[in-house]
């Protein structure tokens, strides 16, 4: 973990060489989703609620997932970019370095410009916040930071298991964005407004319904029954990276009796 | 220290053809072919040598370093380095060796070469007053005083390539593998590295096995050479041994040792 700072700190020594690419990436960065959520605004001007969810909480999903999406690009670049490095043998001088290969991969790349898009969610977030009446007790605040946790380990997940990929392809595969930008842009709602099959896919396979759906009823105190359940489920989207380390690590076996 | 027995390793390489319509069809069917890239590769070396590895573009030196450096598994062979086996232990072993591909960086390379230095420490755990020393033994011997607070990018590849070296040599490993260490350096460049690595041979018993296209880097540093061509060892043994065998029949005048290598090449036919 020690290590995970150092190369934060070299790799942001980096990027500070280059203010104004940071600078200009970051605004950016900000305004991308800005506008998305200018949308959604104007959408819920026109038609007021969609299936019995009203605008600031539409909003606070959304906040819980774009916030989520850019911690997660913004640590887990490595992972993201990760067919550079195969490309270019980056990867070799990795497996000569006496540390486990997932830290190493997350210390090659960080994205400091997805601040921009932070900083846009967090004000979101203390806009819904203030909005929705509601109580805010302990618990709830413990299950808003587990969703967004959540959610980081979900996005660094499919980012691993595309890296995964790259030891068969090489090439660095488009496939993930269906995942990674088409997961964020149907988890940015409520998972039930969608068709079953949808939900069911976004809940029990890449398991965004814990980050947003489930979670949600509990804060917005709709649960029915244990509360706990709800409450707890964003650690099952934890669980989710799991699978995706251990597919990793036999990409990485592969790799290493392949040489590709 | 290092006994490599039996070393094989093939690669499938996809068949490549030209023309936009075999590349549509590649597409959907590939064809491969096995390339042995070693075959039977066996030997040893003992603390402390300075053994170079020759041997033409493509003939497998390279996925030898990487067999023993543990990046690459052989299907076949077995090979203990320092009572390791490369490939199985990795992590335990990757501490006691140092690497350097020619071709690449390992240095960050927007940051002054002494912030790639100390994360390096924080990677190989090296105690602070081990790289201390390390440090300044490194600084004094390979000239790096001036340009150690520069960052990477502004190096000349010279100076790149002495901080490359220093830091391959940080957590004072007892194997340092040198991938081309001299490519495209300047003479001046070129004499510093080769001063170096006999000092660092000498002074602290490193092994060090490099590969190389430049026989003079053969001449001044190894006393051993291994030859590969087509991924089998052709010749195992001194460099002055090899040097009479073939001026003898030559007596007009002493052939260089670049006239050697390439009646060498000729010879096993592997050019």
């Amino acid at each position: 973990m020690r290590l995970f700072g150092k190369y934060l700190l070299i790799l942001f020594k980096s990027q500070m060489q280059y203010r104004t690419s940071f600078w200009l990436l970051s605004f950016g960065q900000f305004f991308i989703p800005f506008s998305v959520f200018a949308g959604l605004y104007f959408m819920f001007e026109r038609f007021g609620q969609i299936r019995g969810w009203d605008f600031y909480e539409v909003a606070l999903v959304f906040s819980v997932i774009h916030m989520a999406f850019a911690l997660s690009e913004c640590f887990a670049r490595g992972f993201d970019m990760f067919s550079s490095l195969v490309i270019n043998g980056e990867f070799d001088r990795l497996l000569v370095r006496p540390r486990n290969t997932v830290l190493q991969v997350l210390g090659s790349k960080f994205e400091f410009t997805r601040i921009g898009r932070l900083l846009q969610s967090v004000l979101v977030l203390a806009w819904a916040v203030s909005q929705i009446h509601m109580d805010w007790t302990f618990a709830k605040i413990v299950t808003l930071i587990l969703m967004i946790m959540s959610g980081v380990f979900i996005f660094t997940g499919i980012f691993i298991l595309m890296a995964t990929m790259c030891f068969w392809t090489i090439q660095g595969l488009e496939i993930s964005s269906i995942f990674t930008d088409g997961g964020r842009e149907m988890a940015q709602y409520p998972l039930n407004i969608y068709q079953k099959w949808v939900t069911r896919f976004f809940t029990y396979v890449i398991p965004f319904g814990c980050v947003n759906y489930l979670p949600l009823m509990y804060i917005l105190d709709r649960t029915e029954g244990s509360p706990v359940l709800y409450m707890l489920s964003p650690l099952a989207g934890c669980v989710f990276i799991i699978p995706c380390l251990l597919l990793w690590r036999f990409g990485v076996r592969h790799y290493r009796s392949t040489g590709s | 220290m290092i006994t490599v027995s039996g070393i094989s390793k093939s690669f499938k390489v996809a068949k490549r053809t030209s023309g936009v319509r075999s590349a549509v069809k590649a597409l959907f069917r590939r064809e491969y072919t096995e390339v042995e890239a070693l075959n039977d590769i066996s030997f040893s070396i003992a603390p402390g040598e300075i053994v170079g590895y020759i041997g033409p573009n493509g003939a497998g030196k390279s996925t030898t370093i990487k067999v023993m450096s543990g990046i690459l598994v052989p299907d076949q062979g077995t090979c203990s380095i320092m009572g390791y086996t490369p490939w199985l232990d990795r992590v335990a072993y990757v501490k006691n060796i140092g690497v350097v591909f020619g071709q690449r960086s390992q240095l960050w390379w927007d940051v002054p070469v002494i912030d790639s230095f100390e994360l390096l420490r924080d990677i190989y755990d090296v105690p602070e007053e081990e790289y201390r020393s390390n440090l300044k033994l490194l600084t004094e011997t390979l000239d790096l005083e001036d340009i150690i607070r520069t960052p990477v990018r502004q190096l000349s590849l010279g100076q790149r390539m002495r901080c490359e070296i220093a830091a391959s040599l940080l957590h004072s490993p007892s194997i340092l593998f040198l991938d081309e260490p001299t490519i495209g350096l300047d003479a001046v460049s070129k004499i510093a590295v080769r001063k170096f690595i006999t000092r660092i041979n000498k002074e602290k018993g490193v092994t060090v096995i490099l590969t190389t296209h430049d026989m003079n880097d053969i001449e001044a540093l190894a006393h051993r050479i291994l030859l590969i061509g087509k991924g089998k060892l052709l010749f195992d043994g001194n460099l002055n041994t090899l040097r009479d065998q073939y001026v003898e029949d030559s007596a007009a005048s002493i052939p260089t040792i670049e006239e050697i290598i390439v009646r060498m090449y000729k010879e096993y036919q592997i050019t």
